[in-house]
């Protein structure tokens, strides 16, 4: 998604990418983007929590009218959960990423693994 | 700032798989920026998703093939953003299914809300289509093919900047 980005400002659209992958925004150097560090799948906000997804939603069109330069990555600084847990058990072998059918079909559908 | 290194952390993962060669991440060093050229207030948004969601017939029924990755072809996929959450299934593989099972779409694709802050007035306005594309492993198709028609449709619907949201 922050290829698209990229490509749209480069047209001269504005754009505010909301992601849940630190690493991986940073990386790709994302014109703008507002980090939450919730699990992948929740870029906007909390499932079931209305306000707290209308505050991250907020939170990035303001980043989106306030930023003066690329690459800005503001951590909008929401907890999912008091225990760390879960960003320990995402990509490992207790709790593989894919289920069996899921990465069945991946590769039936690309022929490679996902990564 | 708190965070999980998915880099490092699906290749350890992957190779742990038997895979051998590392998927080539996107690194750049520097973009493009365009500063918004209105306020908030007078600025209509589209939006833009990686979110694998099929339509949904009144009777439940996909109306749209549930392809999860993209290949060559060109795949941008426009949908009202009026239509009607209990019409659209996740298809999502992307997520963490342990934490979180997709069923609210206010989560991800933020639609409804931005709808509601253009009645509310906080934003100009919402466009009346958003887009869907699907993750590929093709850096090169997603911004050769993908991009620039996302953008030819983004101009039709006179956006004026772009919320994006991957999953």
């Amino acid at each position: 998604m922050s290829l698209v980005a990229r490509y749209l400002e480069e047209q001269g659209l504005p754009t505010v990418v909301l992601s849940n992958g630190y690493d991986i925004t940073a990386r790709a150097f994302t014109p703008r983007a507002l980090f939450t560090n919730y699990p992948l799948g929740n870029p906007v906000g909390r499932p079931g929590d209305g306000a707290d997804q209308r505050a991250g939603l907020l939170a990035a069109l303001e980043l989106l009218a306030s930023a003066t330069a690329p690459g800005e990555i503001v951590d909008s600084g929401r907890v999912w959960s008091e225990s760390r847990e879960w960003m320990r058990l995402i990509f490992s072998e207790e709790q593989p990423f894919l289920s069996e059918e899921a990465e069945a079909r991946r590769l039936a559908e690309t022929g490679q693994a996902p990564g | 700032m708190d965070h999980v290194e998915y880099i490092d952390k699906t290749q350890t993962y992957y190779r742990s798989q038997g895979y051998t060669r590392d998927y080539a991440w996107a690194e750049n060093d520097t973009c493009a920026f365009t500063p918004l050229a209105k306020p908030l207030r007078e600025s209509r948004i589209g939006l833009v998703s990686t979110a694998s969601l099929v339509r949904l017939d009144d009777a439940g029924d996909p109306l749209e093939s549930s392809r999860i990755m993209g290949s060559n072809k060109l795949e941008v996929f426009p949908l009202a953003t009026d239509w009607p959450a209990a019409k659209l299934r996740s298809m999502s593989e992307d997520h963490d299914r342990f934490q979180t099972d997709m069923s609210d779409l206010g989560a991800y694709l933020p639609k409804d809300h931005l709808s509601a802050f253009a009645e509310e007035g906080l934003i100009g306005g919402f466009a009346e289509i958003c887009w869907r594309i699907l993750p590929n492993y093709s850096k090169r198709k997603v911004v050769a093919v993908d991009a620039p028609e996302v953008y030819r449709q983004l101009q039709e619907h006179a956006v004026d900047a772009v919320v994006l949201t991957p999953v």
